[in-house]
């Protein structure tokens, strides 16, 4: 048997949280100690009852919140005061209710803001924009204003202003919420076909196992369970204690789950 | 904005006064208000030779007279006004059929009515050529406070939103039976405000969240650059010139 020598340098993984555990100003804490590594190009899907701390972590992982104790980094580079601004515009947060995310005049100038705002101008800022309204679909809609588009579309416009900042890690809080079923699988769809690496924080079982190979449970404020999504959502032991349920008539065994 | 703003007082059109950029309109908009406001008042001429321009600029934006007048009307408050001011203003007085007016009072309201027209309808031709965010993004170029700026353009995005929400209230208090019949309901009225505050601070919240993601600073950055060519300021600098003129002629006749 041969030791294989230490591992090649490859890319820094694009999410790398060690030891992460925060409460807020009232006292109540809402992480205790999070370990979680992400791999450049993965989809994971980030699971949990309802106060599980989902949001909480996800607010770390571009600033907004700062650790208690433990670090974030992002494809490397550590979540600081110093790294803010590039860390902001390497982790695209996908918000829940797109009337949030998306609060400028027009499509274009949304997804324009993000660019801009880290300087891009004139030409340049336009073909940024452009690209990402194609990649969701969503390039003739450019002039329109966003109040003026259905549920799904302002969930895709809202994923093309993310996209615009060319992140290195998309976060999407509940991505399905509140879509039809088409749009839910055009959504997938669009999902499938980019190339960053994703972290979906979802409540949407059947939608976590179509699109993440990876599933990470969080309860109570720590990582209960890390692994195939496919056998996390067939260990029906796990799932009770975590207040997970799948829909009703649903058997994760009967599909053929992604690879990952 | 877009269409589900603007349709109000917006009318699309591609005449050369829709096309101009948005801060010479506003810049001309502003000149000719001054120069209006600084005729005096005994010119009678002056004020007809005024309506003439807008009139004309009328005539080059293609907006039609009655889509002026009836956005006008938002004027009609501002007219009951001056029109008491005969009645109550005090010192040498005229009797027209019976009824003793005051001379100062006459020609007080004469001055706030023919000024106040002229800016009203000077304004509306501004608002039917020029969408509320270009208005917007000419004051902006024209240095306004971009906070300002920021709040105005906030409040025509979530405008529609926030109506939405107080929409739905009424249709749940509706849906559970409740009718405002009185002072005795004003309570629920005042509640349902008061979570529509509440709701729409948390919204900030969020947005400011959203923005602060995506690498807001406390600036919006620059989006358009539209600067204005000699000749659009030159067409642009046309009305307030010639009031300038007739405002010049008011002084010396």
């Amino acid at each position: 048997m041969t030791v294989s020598g230490p591992m090649p340098p490859g890319p820094p993984a694009s999410l790398d949280v060690r030891g992460l555990a925060y409460a807020y100003p009232d006292g109540h804490q809402a992480l205790f100690g999070i370990d979680l590594t992400v791999d450049r190009g993965e989809r994971v899907a980030l699971l949990g009852p309802n106060g599980a701390g989902k949001t909480t972590l996800v607010l770390h992982l571009n600033g907004i919140l700062a650790a208690g104790a433990g670090t974030v980094h992002v494809a490397g580079l550590p979540v600081d005061a110093e790294n803010m601004a590039e860390v902001r515009r390497r982790v695209g947060i996908v918000f829940q209710d797109p009337d949030d995310q998306l609060f400028m005049p027009t499509v274009r100038e949304d997804v324009a803001f993000g660019p801009a705002a880290a300087g891009l101008r004139g030409a340049q800022l336009r073909a940024r924009v452009d690209t990402a309204l194609d990649r969701v679909g969503m390039g003739s809609f450019a002039d329109r204003p966003p109040h003026h588009l259905s549920f799904g579309q302002r969930r895709r416009v809202a994923v093309a202003t993310v996209l615009a900042m060319e992140p290195e890690v998309l976060v999407l809080d509940e991505p399905s919420s509140n879509l039809d079923p088409a749009s839910r699988r055009e959504l997938a769809d669009i999902l499938r076909s980019l190339d960053v690496t994703v972290l979906m924080v979802t409540h949407d079982l059947p939608y976590a196992l179509e699109l993440c190979p990876r599933s990470v449970v969080l309860s109570g404020g720590v990582i209960a369970a890390d692994g195939r999504t496919q056998d996390l959502l067939c260990d029906s032991e796990l799932m009770g204690r975590h207040r997970l349920e799948l829909p009703f008539g649903f058997d994760p065994r009967s599909v053929a789950a992604p690879v990952g | 904005m877009g269409a589900g703003h603007a349709h109000k007082l917006y009318r699309h059109g591609h005449s050369r006064v829709h096309r101009l950029p948005a801060h010479c309109k506003i810049a001309a908009l502003l000149c000719f208000v001054l120069a209006v406001v600084a005729t005096p008042r005994e010119a009678l001429g002056a004020f007809g030779l005024y309506a003439l321009l807008l009139g004309a600029v009328a005539v080059a934006a293609r907006v039609p007279a009655g889509f002026l007048f009836r956005r006008m009307l938002v004027e009609v408050p501002f007219v009951l006004c001056a029109v008491l001011m005969p009645f109550v203003a005090e010192g040498e007085m005229v009797h027209v059929l019976g009824v003793p007016l005051s001379v100062s009072g006459l020609w007080g309201a004469w001055n706030v009515l023919a000024k106040g027209t002229l800016g009203v309808a000077a304004s509306v031709l501004l608002a039917a050529t020029t969408e509320l965010r270009e208005v917007l993004q000419g004051l902006q170029r024209l240095r306004m406070p971009s906070l300002l700026v920021q709040i105005a353009s906030f409040m025509i995005r979530y405008g529609d939103v926030i109506a939405d929400e107080l929409r739905r209230m009424r249709i749940a208090r509706a849906s559970r039976g409740f009718e405002a019949r009185g002072v005795r309901h004003w309570g629920v009225l005042a509640k349902t405000a008061g979570a529509l505050f509440i709701r729409s601070y948390e919204r900030g919240e969020r947005v400011h969240l959203a923005m602060v993601s995506r690498g807001y600073t406390g600036t919006m950055p620059v989006l358009h650059e539209a600067p204005a060519t000699r000749a659009q300021w030159t067409y642009a600098a046309t009305l307030p010139a010639a009031a300038l003129a007739v405002c010049l002629m008011g002084w010396t006749l």
